[in-house]
């Protein structure tokens, strides 16, 4: 019996639909398949991202103020001159000198106090000579405070041997050095700068950050140390600052900048080429997404045009007992709708289940999944509204061919 | 301008031509100037050989055809200028159709295909549907099998489902398409019956082509159209 609520086109769409049960049950089928591609394609697309960029960010800051670059402007000629005049057109760039930031406490203080900004912590970082005997290797020392550097990058985590300890005379130092120069925790370093000033520096702990070129050449101590051994007491060469939402990051950064003056690159920036792979990434898969979704649609409509055919003697029916043109199209555009929306609805539950058997099957070595995916709420609706809506759109040229068929040609059969 | 039509005319057709292929090679008129009157309770028959136009003029009355001259006036109103949403209103309100092949929707039970003009008129279900098509069950009948499917019933049963449902929203005209051509006997007789019954009960007009000389026998009267012409 009908169903008190339900107008006549959704009771008569409902009952095609049953009707055709073959027909129905696999283009539901196909929509589902296709949905369920789609879903989980995305998903695992957002959680590889995700994670891309998680690991990133493990190992440098979201935004890095540093000392302007120093330029050499271009001498003007008097104001008698001819206007546009210039002496000296031509002239060097020059040098780029270790250079601490220009009142950098105060900056720090401005930056912490901006919203969306969760850590500053200053870094005074230079070119070192390490000498062991007769052995000598040129790295970096970043001087840091451990106590908000580490809430940045999180070394102690990244310790293999020794512990992430900075007192005054601490060093940390990469994987690959201590191996180069046959060191381990508890060894003293002589390090040289390069206007001779020695210092000597035990090793507390040995890092591995993932990446053999960290691990060869960068050194991490006490600010005071490094501000010491790089001859620039009290100043900085960098403020390290994490953001609150990373993808936040290069606004803020511009906030910064017009704000304090110094400049400050966020990782988006210092990244582009991994940005720029992320973005051939969500083409390829948005390429992908639309074709699905448009063989989805074809298969829809192909569905309803035989169905239209099949139906044509009942649609002249229809139309001799007073049902109007406008009736029957929407009879058709519903179960378009229907379709799309039936499919993607088992296309979800197919994606979510695709989704687990990901998270139980492909791991680590060690058990763990190889990454994290989440349950997006707003990718499934999505999906569901999107389906639904290209559903309709498909149905649209089989239900206007419905609606304009001549009901005495489709009674006569 | 026509002069007005008498209060129980319920159809009249001045002079209506009808051709297939009009402007083409190929064309041809089926009807050639049909005039024809029907009152209010008229019951006549329509005979003549097959492919001289009785389904055509059964059509143009129906309003699911529209003549290609002449004029058509349907329960008062002039159709040959209005629209298809006009004709579908007009047509859904004041024609019943039965055909040959009883035309129900398989995917709906007896009582349903009762109901279903009248729930495309009004969009929604209601109460007053539902007595009103099992009323119409019940007078062909059909109360036993009310819920059967339509596809489930056998060929008079079906027949006589559609005539409730021709009924539905109590028509002025009834056409009848050779509703018993292919029954046996028996059930021919029945339907014929029921026809008969809604024709003196209700005052139903009817239009009823048939080459059952017999049942013909038994209308008003009897229109013969050979050669797209009528004659009486």
């Amino acid at each position: 019996m009908f169903t008190a609520w339900l107008p006549f086109e959704w009771i008569v769409a409902i009952r095609f639909l049953r009707e055709g049960r073959l027909q129905t049950l696999f283009i539901i089928a196909g929509v589902a398949i296709g949905v369920g591609v789609i879903v989980f394609m995305s998903a695992l697309l957002t959680g590889l991202q995700s994670n891309f960029i998680r690991r990133v960010l493990s190992t440098q800051s979201h935004i890095q103020l540093l000392q302007p670059q120093q330029v050499t402007r271009i001498q003007r000629s008097g104001t008698d001159a001819p206007k546009g005049q210039v002496e000296g057109a031509i002239v060097q760039p020059p040098l780029q000198q270790t250079k601490s930031i220009d009142q950098w406490q105060s900056v720090a203080q401005q930056v912490r106090a901006m919203t969306g900004v969760k850590v500053v912590s200053p870094v005074a970082a230079g070119p070192i000579m390490i000498l062991r005997g007769s052995a000598t290797r040129a790295v970096t020392v970043s001087g840091i405070e451990p106590d908000t550097y580490y809430r940045i990058v999180d070394l102690s985590d990244k310790i293999v041997r020794g512990s992430a300890r900075l007192t005054g005379s601490d060093i940390l130092v990469g994987l690959d050095l201590a191996s180069d120069l046959g060191v381990d925790v508890g060894d003293k370093l002589h390090m040289t700068n390069v206007e001779g000033a020695n210092n000597v520096l035990s090793i507390s702990g040995v890092f591995d950050l993932g990446n053999k070129g960290a691990n060869k050449h960068d050194t991490y101590t006490a600010l005071h140390t490094a501000q010491s051994l790089l001859d620039m007491p009290g100043g900085v060469t960098s403020v390290e600052v994490t953001v609150q939402d990373i993808y936040a990051a290069e606004v803020i950064a511009q906030r910064i900048n017009a704000a304090t003056g110094v400049e400050a690159d966020s990782w988006i920036k210092n990244s582009a080429q991994f940005f720029a792979a992320v973005s051939a990434q969500t083409t390829a898969n948005t390429a992908i997404r639309f074709f699905v979704g448009l063989s989805v649609a074809f298969g829809i409509a192909s569905v309803l045009v035989v169905s239209v055919v099949q139906k044509s003697r009942e649609i002249g029916i229809l139309r001799a007992m007073g049902i109007s043109q406008g009736q029957i199209l929407r009879v058709f555009l519903l179960q378009g709708g229907l379709l799309g929306f039936g499919g993607s609805l088992a296309g979800c539950g197919i994606g979510a289940l695709a989704l687990l058997m990901w998270q139980r099957f492909a791991l680590n070595a060690d058990g763990t999944p190889l990454f994290p995916l989440e349950f997006d709420a707003t990718l499934f609706t999505v999906a569901l509204v999107l389906a639904s809506f290209t559903g309709l759109a498909a149905a649209f040229a089989p239900a206007l061919r419905a609606a304009r068929l001549d009901p005495v040609v489709a009674i006569r059969g | 301008m026509a002069e007005p039509v008498p209060k129980d005319v319920v159809v009249q057709l001045r002079d209506v031509h009808k051709g297939f292929n009009v402007g083409t090679p190929f064309e041809t008129e089926v009807l050639h100037g049909i005039n024809l009157t029907l009152h209010r309770g008229d019951f006549c028959a329509v005979m003549g050989p097959s492919g001289s136009g009785k389904s055509t003029l059964l059509n143009i009355v129906g309003l699911l055809d529209r003549p290609n001259a002449g004029t058509l006036q349907v329960c008062g109103e002039e159709t040959t200028q209005l629209d298809d949403r006009a004709l579908t209103r007009l047509r859904g309100h004041n024609i019943g159709f039965v055909f040959q092949y009883h035309h129900l929707l398989t995917a709906f039970t007896a009582l349903e295909n009762v109901m279903i003009p009248m729930l495309g008129a009004n969009g929604f279900p209601n109460a007053h549907m539902r007595e009103r098509a099992a009323e119409l069950i019940e007078s062909v009948g059909l109360s036993p099998w009310k819920d059967n499917l339509a596809g489930n019933l056998s060929g008079g049963q079906q027949q006589r489902v559609a005539i409730a449902r021709a009924l539905a929203m109590n028509p002025a005209v009834l056409l009848a398409d050779e509703p018993t051509g292919n029954l046996d006997t028996k059930s021919a007789d029945s339907v014929f019956a029921l026809l008969r019954k809604f024709n003196l009960e209700q005052g139903t007009t009817l239009l009823f082509v048939t080459h059952n000389p017999d049942l013909a026998e038994r209308c008003d009267k009897t229109i013969q159209v050979i050669d797209g012409l009528i004659t009486e």
